[in-house]
């Protein structure tokens, strides 16, 4: 069943969706895009040093990626630099070094364009079982962190003073982060990640009036971004990622008119 | 440690030093079950600073903590509901703990709110969305309560009702509760022990004790301490304008 590559190329979408839903929202409801974009430029050394050693792609970015983050958390408490100002010195140093590398890689032929902006002809059967089995546990451990994680966005103070450790969520949803990007590198491409986590929340912010309906409109508007961003995709020959986020953005658009719709009534 | 079972947090001499200035120091205070104990002081001077500290928000304090209970509720003084987070108030009523509906209903219903329990969050008045703070706090049945100017923009007569709710919670939840507030005839009427703040504790006691006070005087002036007999002590400290205490 595995053996087309676009059967497999779908079934790994919609794994991704699946966590880039709930999760994108609250990318969203943190401001967390531009740490996100971080996160996700610094991929493509982990990319690098999976084929240097000879590692899964995933788990080489996974770690990589989580290196980055802490070593923000430091540079936030050892420098008096803003926050933004970090995130774009590791964000495009981390690319930097990755592309230099690359070139000094000369042994192995790299696929820049399909790293960049995901490819669906690299997916895997392999991978499947890492973006199933590794996107499992990420809504597993989001579903444990649920009620700290959206009491501290709403107010850190009141999680914190009704004992809800928001410093502990805070950390775990950071892992979380790092681990998405490590399984949607592959289809997605490393410079649209992001754009798979906030751009179907931010559709479903439009259309929603509670959290949990919420994260249920980003699983929606992913899994639908998937499958009609693959299709045009091998309809069109265009890379998978940005067909993905180009079919994304389409459904962002409709549900505009939802809220013109709803100012209407209220008018 | 605990020798009497009654109490339910304790500050010992606290303080608490933001980047090398003291927003509140030697603070020592109890709240005990059924009790409220009030926070008074002028603006500044360390009430929402000491209400984080027995809550433990603030974590590198001066002095020490005893606290013996897990099951808080909390009214934060300011809160501001983020746009791009789409929440009713029937879900922020299950923001930190899952509750039954029924008591959902029942802490809107006495706070007067229960009309709004499917309105967004973003959408309440200031008024409003007080009342629906002091539901989310006691609907968790909680037996420490920490009300920081709970009642600030709400009405006049809802001002009175809500006071008088607190009042009557502590008494049938049998919870304790520190109290900030502005309301000096709620301060006076319904608390059992008052401190008053000003940087540091300028002084403490019941109601009665703390009005004859004449550091409360010089901070609320004569007419707030109209229930005053002719006590009047000697002060051993003045204040500079920047707060600081000079020795006489």
């Amino acid at each position: 069943m595995f053996d087309d590559f676009f059967i497999r190329a779908l079934v790994a979408g919609i794994g991704i969706a699946f966590v880039t839903g709930p999760l994108g929202c609250f990318v969203v409801w943190r401001r967390l895009s531009y740490f996100g974009d971080t996160l996700s430029h610094s991929a493509l050394l982990g990319v690098t040093m999976a084929y240097t050693f000879d590692l899964n792609i995933a788990i080489s970015v996974f770690l990589i990626s989580s290196v980055i983050a802490l070593i923000l958390i430091q540079l936030q408490k050892r420098t008096n630099l803003p926050g933004d100002a970090l995130l774009g010195l590791l964000a495009h140093s981390s690319l930097a070094v990755g592309l230099v590398v690359i070139g000094f890689l000369t042994f192995i032929r790299f696929d820049i364009m399909g790293l960049l902006f995901g490819d669906i002809l690299a997916v895997t059967t392999d991978d499947l079982l890492v973006i199933w089995s590794g996107g499992a546990l990420i809504l597993i451990v989001l579903k444990l962190i649920w009620k700290p994680l959206l009491a501290s966005t709403v107010n850190y103070e009141l999680a914190e003073a009704e004992g809800l450790n928001p410093d502990r969520a805070k950390a775990i949803f950071t892992i979380l982060m790092a681990a998405v990007i490590a399984i949607s590198i592959k289809m997605v491409g490393l410079l649209l990640i992001t754009g798979m986590l906030i751009i179907p929340a931010a559709m479903a912010r439009n259309i929603s009036d509670s959290p949990q309906k919420m994260v249920l409109f980003s699983i929606i508007g992913g899994l639908l971004s998937v499958i009609l961003g693959l299709y045009s995709s091998l309809e069109f020959n265009t890379s998978s990622g940005p067909s993905i986020i180009a079919a994304a953005l389409i459904l962002f658009i409709l549900s505009l008119f939802k809220i013109k719709q709803s100012i209407k009534l209220k008018n | 440690m605990n020798s009497n079972n009654n109490i339910l947090v304790k500050l010992n001499n606290a303080g608490f030093r933001q980047s090398e200035k003291w927003l509140v120091e030697g603070v020592s205070l109890t709240v005990e079950k059924g009790k409220i104990v009030t926070l008074i002081g002028p603006n500044g001077s360390g009430k929402s600073t000491t209400a984080k500290i027995a809550l433990g928000i603030y974590k590198n304090i001066e002095g020490t903590v005893e606290k013996y209970t897990t099951k808080v509720g909390y009214v934060p003084q300011k809160i501001s509901i983020d746009w791009t987070l789409p929440i009713r108030v029937y879900d922020f009523m299950l923001l930190t703990e899952t509750i039954e509906d029924s008591a959902i209903d029942e802490a809107l219903s006495l706070t007067g709110v229960i009309h709004l329990k499917n309105k967004n969050l973003g959408s309440l008045s200031g008024g409003e969305f007080q009342r629906v703070l002091i539901a989310r706090a006691i609907s968790k049945k909680p037996e420490l309560l920490v009300l920081d100017e709970p009642v600030q923009g709400v009405d006049y007569t809802g001002e009175i009702d809500l006071y008088k709710l607190i009042k009557k919670i502590s008494d049938t939840l049998n919870c304790g509760i520190l109290l900030i507030s502005h309301d000096l005839h709620m301060v006076m009427t319904a608390t059992d022990y008052v401190v008053c703040l000003n940087g540091h504790v300028c002084c403490s006691g019941s109601p009665i004790d703390v009005a004859k006070n004449n550091e409360y005087k010089a901070l609320f002036g004569e007419k707030a301490s109209q229930i005053l007999t002719t006590y009047e002590h000697k002060h051993d400290h003045v204040h500079s304008d920047e707060g600081e205490i000079k020795k006489n």
